[in-house]
């Protein structure tokens, strides 16, 4: 046993200097597209998600649409595209982030509501060591009646409508909803169907939105820290 | 004699009409509904055929055509049965001999309301009876897609089966919301204390209708469905989803794609074992090796990210080779990459095995014996862990896999310990195999022009779970008219519970873990 607590030692501190300093790794976000002036219509009509929308002056983005499918990425009409991973926007409850004393001490449920494996990969690795989701004070619980924030994955099936709203009735007050990735914001490629609610939001009010699919880590967190007011939340649309 | 006569033999005895298509690898059999399940079992008992998938295609007022596809892995070849059927008819089940058949035929219960003559267990499958009214059959032409089907109240009259009938025994439900980041799914653990006697799997829960939805649908958009119904094997899926509207386009893919679809394929299967073991040993609280293996997943991660733009490879793969060329210098850093993560896996492999608190853990745990794997026609890693040396790469070989040296891994244990062995072998393996491929990878270029044809085509890759087998039709309009994906994940959920009879109950989640399955790629 003493090898495995020697490697461990050994092995040092592996994880992001981010929020302190940038993260620029590549890899770290699969990036998305940027609104941009000057771009023809032919760009956008390359987008399978209508993210993509052709304005007076160039195309604009939706980001609660982009699958990061990449179609418009590369290629004569290609759009810019960004590295980043701060996208959390407002959801479409108003709501005021918790209160100060939840900025150390902060309890996350995880509901997978239909979500695939890009998700479920992302969340696990929130607490892994490169990204070290602890060191905020920010954790995760395995029962929603400890938990402050529902953070639910995926379009919400049928059969999950029920045990997500139970899981929200029984969240303690203050509570707050994350919609994670784009399926959980509107459905996603799964859309509304005799089979989806096509969002969160269809169930539960939502305070909180990340989209991305799937969202990164980085992009998981920053999330969780907007949550208590840490992080600033970004505009969910760009015009050109 | 080849099985290959013998099974035109076989077939001769039955009188049923023959067609060999593709240059003599595939056999397709219009077959009674009388002589259906004599040749299934001869197929599969005599012949050592493998079944593969079965496929309903929906026709006008309720009728509907099922195929049956077999492969041989001996000689590579493929069997197509198909039957037709009238509105009302019910087709005799072939699950009571060809056990692997079970879920397909309740699947196709409950998605077309065919009813399987002799089936004991049909019914509150994929659509729960606490949800869905009982004559609602999705997948027929009919059903509208858009409407959502309620009646309120359902669930109360849903009770789970009990079989145990001892003093003090009680149903120990497991989900669908349970544990820290766990995908949602009930299982349900009968004890009479400490023992799981007995285990049921109601998945599902996660249903979403992808083949229902994909409907009208155009190849390019489904393509986004093909990836992100199952998002870590994606590039597996998306794989045997495009050679599907290649076989329909009759394109001829450029060597050089062949070979980089090779190279991906192999990085995500690396991927997806680095996080099966991580998850693994974080199931034994291993905390240290946890973290060494998603380390490991997350530079895979990032290198994916970095050399084809996504970290789950969302969009690299299209019908007719790859989306752009990766540049050649980002091919160098995957190479070194992958072969950096296989070298750090290996050291955390001679960690593990010489852990004697994490081996107490997974040896003699979990055992799907080889019978027992045989029975359910389990597929990928955990056939390979219980002494079935099953492997589409080489039983059927597709795409670039037609020359190449693929090393398959057998163990026969069929325990924790041994699918352990085997994800270890498979990632040298794989890195192996992108060495190769990348060294001798030719010059060309890495697309063809690809326009379907309206048609049928089955094809398939092996994910990193196992045998992914993909049959779409194509309309007229070159729309999706059908497309039927059979997944590795339902073959193996179907066995899950079979390993966990007899365990107690803190061995549940390391059981769980070591089979390495996801919910997702089940519940479509």
């Amino acid at each position: 046993m003493a090898n495995w607590v020697l490697r461990s030692l050994a092995r040092g501190i592996r994880t992001t200097r981010w929020p302190r300093a940038e993260e620029t790794s590549l890899g770290v976000t699969p990036g998305r597209p940027r609104a941009a002036t000057g771009m023809s219509a032919e760009a956008a009509e390359r987008c399978p998600t209508a993210a993509l929308m052709p304005v007076e002056h160039g195309v604009a983005v939706g980001f609660e649409r982009c699958v990061h499918c990449q179609r418009c990425r590369h290629g004569a009409t290609a759009m810019p595209w960004s590295g980043d991973f701060e996208w959390t926007g407002g959801g479409p409850r108003e709501s005021v982030d918790l209160p100060a004393r939840f900025r150390r001490s902060l309890h996350v449920r995880y509901v997978d509501a239909g979500a695939c494996g890009g998700c479920m990969g992302e969340v696990r690795l929130i607490d892994a060591p490169p990204y070290n989701l602890h060191r905020f004070g920010i954790f995760i619980t395995a029962s929603p009646r400890d938990a402050d924030v529902l953070l639910v994955g995926g379009p919400v099936t049928e059969a999950m409508r029920t045990p997500v709203r139970k899981a929200y009735a029984a969240m303690p007050d203050p509570k707050r909803v994350v919609a994670m990735g784009v399926c959980a914001i509107n459905g996603g490629v799964f859309g509304a169907s005799f089979a989806s609610a096509g969002g969160v939001g269809e169930v539960i009010p939502v305070d909180y939105v990340i989209p991305g699919c799937p969202p990164p880590p980085l992009a998981i967190i920053h999330a969780l820290l907007a949550v208590t007011g840490r992080a600033a939340t970004q505009v969910t649309a760009e015009q050109p | 004699m080849s099985t290959c006569e013998d099974l035109l033999g076989t077939i001769g005895e039955h009188g049923a009409g023959i067609r060999t298509l593709d240059a003599g690898d595939r056999h397709l059999l219009e077959v009674t509904t009388q002589t259906l399940p004599k040749l299934a079992v001869d197929l599969t008992s005599r012949l050592r055929y493998e079944f593969a998938t079965l496929v309903v295609d929906p026709g006008p007022d309720c009728s509907h055509t099922i195929h049956y596809f077999f492969y041989c892995p001996a000689d590579a070849t493929l069997v197509e049965l198909v039957t037709g059927i009238k509105a009302g008819v019910s087709p005799p089940a072939i699950s009571d001999q060809v056990h692997a058949a079970d879920w397909y035929e309740r699947e196709a219960e409950d998605m077309y309301g065919i009813h399987f003559a002799g089936h004991p267990f049909l019914g509150d499958f994929v659509l729960h009876d606490t949800e869905w009214p009982e004559n609602v059959a999705p997948m027929r032409v009919d059903f509208d897609p858009g409407m959502r089907v309620q009646e309120p109240g359902l669930g109360e009259r849903w009770h789970p089966r009990r079989l145990l009938s001892e003093e003090g025994a009680l149903i120990f439900p497991v989900g669908p919301i349970w544990s820290d980041y766990a995908e949602a799914g009930l299982w349900l653990l009968e004890t009479p204390g400490e023992q799981i006697r007995q285990a049921h799997s109601r998945l599902f829960y996660k249903y979403r209708g992808v083949e229902k939805i994909a409907e009208g649908q155009s190849p390019q958009r489904a393509l986004l469905l093909a990836e992100r119904f199952s998002g870590n094997s994606a590039f597996a899926h998306a794989l045997a989803y495009c050679q599907a509207l290649e076989k329909l386009a009759g394109s001829q893919i450029p060597a050089r794609a062949e070979g980089l679809r090779v190279v991906f394929a192999e990085l995500e299967r690396i991927r997806y074992h680095a996080a099966t073991i991580a998850e693994l040993a974080g199931s034994t609280a291993l905390l240290v090796g946890k973290s060494m293996g998603q380390e490991i997943e997350e530079d895979l991660l990032r290198l994916s990210g970095a050399v084809a733009g996504h970290r789950y490879l969302f969009g690299l793969v299209v019908p007719g080779g790859l989306a752009w060329e990766p540049q050649e210098k980002a091919l160098r850093e995957l190479e070194q990459g992958v072969a950096a993560a296989g070298a750090r896996l290996g050291e955390l492999e001679q960690l593990l095995v010489h852990s004697s608190s994490f081996l107490d853990r997974i040896e003699e745990m979990g055992t799907l014996t080889p019978e027992l794997a045989a029975s359910y026609g389990v597929v990928g890693p955990i056939a390979r862990a219980s002494g079935r040396a099953l492997d589409l790469r080489r039983a059927l070989p597709y795409g670039g896999y037609a020359g190449a040296e693929c090393t398959v891994p057998c163990e026969t244990e069929g325990d924790g310990y041994a699918r352990l062995r085997v994800f270890f072998a498979e990632v040298r393996a794989s890195v192996a195999l992108i060495r190769a491929t990348l060294a001798k990878l030719p010059e060309g270029p890495s697309s063809v022009p690809c326009e379907p044809q309206s048609g049928t085509a089955l094809a398939w890759s092996e994910a990193p779970a196992g045998g992914a087998f993909h049959w779409v039709r194509l309309g007229a309009d070159a729309r999706i008219a059908r497309w039927h994906i059979g997944t590795p994940g339902f073959r193996n959920w179907h066995a899950f519970h079979r390993a966990v009879e007899g365990v107690a109950f803190q061995d549940f989640p390391i059981i769980l873990a070591s089979f390495g399955l996801t919910v997702a790629e089940n519940d479509l």
